[in-house]
C-alpha cells in the first residue's frame, strides 16, 4: 500500500505545531500501525530528518502508553483496539491518514504525539487504593467469599489501561470513565467499602483540579475506550459521590 | 572476592523465620533519616517501593517510561502461583519448592526457592486485601488453574490479565505512599550509573527523557527492580523499553552478573510475520490447560496446508499428530516450557511447520470447545448430542476463559481461533538469568539490591509458568523490606547521602561523556538496524539450541558488531530533548555488550539444563543432559571488554530434594 500521512508535529511543549505531509510506501497490511510509523522513523533518520516522536511501549494493547488520534478517532478506525494493535489492513491503498496527539488541556503535549498524562497518576494518587499495609498475617484471601458476579463487574472496570481515550474523545475533554472505572473496581468490592466516601470525594476533586471537563453522556468515551470500560461505572460513580456528599 | 551466599544455617524450613528473627531492625524514627532509591515500577520494584514507603523509610523511585504503571509486569497473562492448596489436591509449600527446582531443571538455589514458596500463599492474601479482582467461582471463592510442570492447581489468575491486576495492586500501594509524600516518583527517568561511594551503592545517575537532564540522586540504598534482558534478541514478547542498561552499568560498577545464558523461550507465541515486525507476541501458557498442539502426521498433508489446498479444520484426526501427549504422556500438554519449546523446534526442523515459513504449529480449541459444550448443554438439561449447540455453548465457555487472548491472535493474525487452531511458535520470553545476589538479595556491591526478573535466584536454567509474578512480589512485599534493614541499621547515624562528591562527579561526567559520543558520531545507520543485527545473531546462534562452534561465532560476530556500532550508528537530534532514539542507542550499546558475555557462558556450560540447550549434550531421546560438574551458577565479573569477563562460581549445594533426571514423561 501506498499511504499519505498527515502528522502533528511540534517541537516541544512551547512551539505553535502543525501538520506536516509524509509519503509513504511499500506498507504491508499485517503491520501494525506503530511499525508502519517505525518504517517511517526510520527513512526519516536515514535522510537525516527528525524522527516522529510517540509513546508505546508493549505493544501488544495492555500498558496503555501508547495514543495517537488517528483519523479523527483516539486508536484510530478499529473497535476495542489500541493503536499499537490497529493493523495496517484496516486501511486502503492510497488512504490519506490524519495523525494527531491527543488534546486536552490536562494533557499538554511533550513533543509531537507524546503527551503528558500524569494528572491520572495524580488523580489515584488522590485516592485510587485501599488502605492496607504489606504484612504477612492479612487476612485468608478465602475468608470473605465475593460473589462471582461482583468479582466479574470489578474486574471489568479495573482492566481500564488509562490510556486517555476517553478524555481525547470526549467533547469536553472529561476524565469520567477513567475515574469511575477505579471508583467502581473498589466499590464492587468488600475490601473497597472503609473508604469509599473519601474516596470518590478526593478522586472527583482531584480530577476537577486537574481542568478535566464535566460529563454531558454523549457516550464517545465508551465507544472509543479500547477495553470497552461502560458508561455504567461513570453512573456508579454518580451514585457513590451522590450517596458520599450527604455522609460527606 | 569468593562468592558468600549468606545462606542461613539450620533446617530449610526454618531458615527464612530463624533469619528474620536475628536480623537487625531499624526503629521507626531512625527509618525517616533513611532514603532508598528503587528503580524500576514493575510487580518487584513497584511492590518494594509502596513496602519501603509503608515502613517509614524515604523512598525515590524511578521508571523510563510516563508512569509506573505501564511497567511491562503489566503484559503477564496467566496467572500467578501460590502454596495454598484451595482445590485440596495434595499442594503444599513443599511441594511448590520441589516443581520449582525441578522444573529449574536443579540450577537454582534451594533456600531462596524454599523462602519462595514459603510466602507465596501471603502474596495472594496481601493482593485479594488490595482490591485485586481474582477470578472466582460461584460461591464466592478463588478458582484456580494448572500451569505447566505441576501436577495441580495452584494458579491464580485475572481473566487473560492477572499481570496487569497485580500491577495495578502494587501501583495502588505506590499511589497511597506518593499521596503520603512518602514515594517520590520520576517518571520519564532513566538510570544511567551507579554511584559507589566508599565501596557502598550511595545513588544513582539518571536522564530525565523529556528534557535530557543529566541527575544526580543519592541515597543509603540502591534497588534494581529492572526485569530482564530478553531484548537482547530483538524480537521477544517484552516491551520495546524493556532493557538491561541499569543491570549492565551495576555490573560494570562490580555487580557479578550471574548464568547470562539461562534465556526462557515461550512456546506459545504468535509466529513472526515479516521483516517490519517490532516485537511479538505471547499467547499465554494457559491455553495449553484446553489447547492441544499438533502437526500432521505425513509430510504430504503438511505441503497441502501450505499451499492453503487443505485447511487443518479438514485433517482426519488420525493423521495429527499430538506430538506432546505422545512423547510426554504423563503431562501431554503440559509439560515446562523448556520442554514444549524444543519439541516444536523439533517437530518444525523435520518438516512439520504448518504455516509457509515452516515455524509454526497448531494449538487447537475444537475438542475443549466440545467437551465444555457438552457439559453446559448437560448443565441446562439441552441436547447434548446437537453439534451445533454444543459448539456454540462451548465457544461461549472459551470466550468466558480466554476471551481476551482469542481476541488479540484475531486481531494480528486477522483468523478467528474459534473456527480455526492457532498457529503458535517459540518466542524469547523471560530471562532466568540477572544480576547476582545473596540470600538478601544483595549484590556483589554492598547496598545494591537486584529483585525479581532483574536477579537470578530462583528459577535455576527454566522458569515455570505464573512464577515471575510470584517471585516478583516475593521479593518486592515479602523478602527486601526485611533484608534491607539489616544493612541499613549500620546507617542510621550516616545522615543524608551528599551528591556534591568526587564519585557523583565521575560517574556523571562519564555518562555525559557516553551520550556525547552518541550524538556526536554523525555515522550512517540507525540504532535499530544494529539491534536487529545483534537479535539475529542472538537468534541463530545463542537461541533454542546451542553449540560451541556457533557460539565461539557468536562471541567474534558481536565484539565485531559493537566495534561497528561506535564507528558508524546515526542518532539524530540532540541531547538536550525528548530523544527516543538517544536512548535506545544507550541501551544497544549495552545489549551488545551482555551479548557477548551471554555467548560465552553458553559456551563455558558444556551441559545442556532448562531453557540452555546444548547439542553435544542430549540423550539418545533428545532430552537435555545435565551434568554434575556443571552443578554450579556462573558469577561473572566485569574486567572491561566482556570476553575478558571473570568467572566465580557458587556451588549449588542440594540437601533436601534428591537431583536426578527430570522426567515429565
Amino acid at each position: 500500500m501506498n499511504l499519505t500521512l498527515k502528522i502533528w508535529r511540534q517541537k516541544n511543549a512551547n512551539d505553535k505545531g502543525k501538520m506536516v505531509d509524509y509519503q509513504i510506501s511499500d506498507v504491508s497490511p499485517d503491520m501494525s500501525f506503530l511499525e508502519m510509523l517505525d518504517v517511517l522513523n526510520n527513512q526519516l533518520i536515514e535522510k537525516g530528518d527528525s524522527p516522529v516522536a510517540f509513546d508505546h511501549d508493549c505493544r501488544e494493547g495492555i500498558c496503555g502508553m501508547c495514543s495517537l488520534y488517528i483519523n479523527g478517532e483516539a486508536h484510530g478506525p478499529d473497535r476495542r483496539v489500541t493503536t499499537c494493535q490497529l493493523h495496517m489492513r484496516m486501511f486502503k491503498d492510497g488512504d490519506t491518514i490524519h495523525i494527531e496527539p491527543f488534546r486536552a488541556k490536562a494533557f499538554p503535549i511533550i513533543k509531537d504525539l507524546v503527551v503528558d498524562r500524569s494528572a491520572f497518576d495524580r488523580v489515584q494518587h488522590a485516592g485510587g487504593f485501599i488502605s492496607v499495609n504489606t504484612s504477612g498475617n492479612t487476612q485468608d484471601a478465602n475468608s470473605i467469599p465475593i460473589s462471582k458476579h461482583a468479582a466479574d463487574k470489578a474486574m471489568d472496570a479495573a482492566t481500564c489501561i488509562g490510556c486517555g481515550a476517553c478524555v481525547a474523545s470526549c467533547k469536553n475533554s472529561s476524565a469520567m470513565l477513567f475515574v469511575s472505572a477505579k471508583v467502581s473496581q473498589y466499590a464492587l468490592l468488600p475490601q473497597g467499602q472503609v473508604e469509599a466516601t473519601d474516596r470518590v470525594l478526593n478522586m472527583v476533586q482531584q480530577m476537577d483540579d486537574e481542568g478535566f471537563g464535566n460529563c454531558t453522556n454523549t457516550g464517545a468515551c465508551e465507544v472509543e475506550c479500547p477495553k470497552g470500560i461502560s458508561l455504567e461505572n461513570i453512573a456508579r460513580m454518580n451514585r457513590e459521590y451522590l450517596s458520599a456528599s450527604f455522609k460527606g | 572476592m569468593a562468592l558468600d551466599s549468606k545462606i542461613p544455617q539450620g533446617p530449610l524450613v526454618d531458615k527464612w523465620t530463624k533469619h528474620k528473627n536475628n536480623i537487625n531492625l531499624v526503629n521507626p524514627a531512625n527509618k525517616r533519616l533513611i532514603d532508598v532509591i528503587v528503580v524500576g515500577t514493575g510487580l518487584a520494584g513497584g511492590s518494594a517501593a509502596a513496602t519501603l514507603a509503608e515502613l517509614g523509610y524515604n523512598v525515590k523511585a524511578f521508571c523510563f517510561q510516563d508512569s509506573p504503571r505501564r511497567a511491562h509486569s503489566i503484559a503477564a497473562q496467566g496467572g500467578i502461583n501460590a502454596a495454598k492448596n484451595y482445590q485440596g489436591d495434595g499442594d503444599s509449600t513443599y511441594r511448590l519448592f520441589y516443581d520449582t527446582v525441578k522444573g529449574g531443571d536443579y540450577r537454582s538455589r534451594e533456600a531462596n526457592v524454599y523462602r519462595l514458596a514459603e510466602v507465596s500463599a501471603n502474596i495472594i492474601d496481601q493482593c485479594v486485601a488490595q482490591g485485586v479482582p481474582f477470578a472466582r467461582d460461584y460461591g464466592g471463592l478463588l478458582d484456580n488453574r494448572s500451569f505447566g510442570g505441576v501436577l495441580v492447581s495452584r494458579t491464580f489468575y485475572a481473566k487473560g490479565q492477572t499481570g496487569q491486576q497485580l500491577l495495578l495492586g502494587a501501583y495502588s500501594a505506590m499511589n497511597r505512599q506518593i499521596g503520603r509524600g512518602k514515594i517520590k516518583m520520576y517518571n520519564r527517568h532513566e538510570m544511567l550509573d551507579v554511584v559507589i561511594v566508599d565501596g557502598k551503592a550511595r545513588g544513582i545517575i539518571a536522564r530525565n527523557l523529556v528534557t535530557g537532564e543529566i541527575e544526580r540522586h543519592s541515597a543509603h540504598a540502591v534497588v534494581l527492580g529492572t526485569g530482564g534482558y530478553g531484548n537482547v534478541f530483538f524480537l521477544s514478547t517484552n516491551a520495546m523499553g524493556s532493557n538491561v542498561t541499569a543491570a549492565w552499568r551495576a555490573h560494570k560498577r562490580g555487580a557479578y552478573f550471574a548464568n547470562p545464558c539461562y534465556t526462557q523461550i515461550h512456546p506459545t507465541c504468535i509466529p513472526v510475520s515479516g521483516d517490519h515486525q517490532s516485537k511479538l507476541t505471547l499467547m499465554s501458557e494457559s491455553l495449553r490447560n484446553d489447547g492441544r498442539i499438533w502437526v500432521p502426521k505425513h509430510k504430504k498433508d503438511v505441503d497441502a496446508i501450505r499451499s492453503g489446498k487443505l485447511k487443518p479444520t479438514q485433517l482426519a484426526e488420525d493423521d495429527r499428530d499430538y506430538y506432546l501427549e505422545r512423547r510426554y504422556p504423563a503431562f501431554g500438554n503440559l509439560v515446562p516450557r523448556d520442554v514444549a519449546s524444543r519439541a516444536a523446534k523439533e517437530r518444525c526442523d523435520a518438516g512439520f511447520g504448518v504455516n509457509a515459513t515452516g515455524e509454526a504449529v497448531y494449538l487447537d480449541f475444537a475438542a475443549a470447545i466440545i467437551r465444555y459444550g457438552k457439559e453446559k448443554a448437560h448443565v441446562k438439561g439441552l441436547n447434548e448430542n446437537d453439534d451445533a449447540l454444543v459448539k456454540e455453548l462451548g465457544k461461549e465457555v472459551v470466550k468466558a476463559k480466554y476471551g481476551n487472548l482469542f481476541q488479540m491472535y484475531e486481531k494480528i493474525v486477522d483468523e478467528n481461533p474459534y473456527e480455526t487452531p492457532m498457529m503458535i511458535f517459540p518466542a524469547v520470553h523471560y530471562t532466568m538469568g540477572g544480576i547476582w545476589v545473596d540470600y538478601n538479595l544483595q549484590t556483589t556491591i554492598p547496598g545494591l539490591y537486584a529483585i525479581g526478573e532483574a536477579n537470578f535466584s530462583d528459577h535455576g536454567s527454566n522458569r515455570l509458568g505464573a512464577s515471575a509474578l510470584m517471585q516478583g512480589l516475593a521479593d518486592g512485599y515479602f523478602v527486601l523490606p526485611y533484608t534491607i534493614g539489616d544493612y541499613l541499621s549500620k546507617d542510621i547515624r550516616t545522615g543524608a547521602i551528599s551528591t556534591d562528591s568526587p564519585e557523583f562527579e565521575e560517574a556523571e561526567k562519564n555518562a555525559v561523556e557516553n551520550i556525547n559520543h552518541l550524538i556526536n558520531n554523525k555515522g550512517t545507520k540507525s540504532v535499530d538496524s544494529f539491534h536487529r543485527r545483534l537479535g539475529k545473531i542472538m537468534w541463530n546462534k545463542c537461541g533454542m539450541s546451542r553449540n560451541e562452534k556457533e557460539l565461539k561465532e557468536a562471541v567474534e560476530e558481536i565484539s565485531a558488531l559493537r566495534k561497528e556500532f561506535y564507528k558508524d550508528v546515526l542518532v539524530p537530534g540532540t541531547a538536550d530533548e525528548f530523544n527516543e532514539q538517544l536512548a535506545k542507542a544507550g541501551r544497544v550499546a549495552d545489549f551488545l555488550e551482555l551479548g557477548e558475555l551471554f555467548a560465552k557462558d553458553a559456551l563455558l556450560r558444556e551441559e545442556s539444563a532448562g531453557g540452555h540447550f546444548r547439542e553435544e549434550h542430549q540423550t539418545p531421546e533428545g532430552e537435555a543432559k545435565r551434568r554434575t560438574e556443571f552443578q554450579f551458577v556462573s558469577a561473572w565479573e566485569y574486567k572491561g571488554e566482556p570476553k575478558d569477563a571473570l568467572l566465580h562460581k557458587e556451588p549449588l549445594v542440594y540437601e533436601n530434594i534428591e537431583v536426578k533426571e527430570r522426567s515429565y514423561k
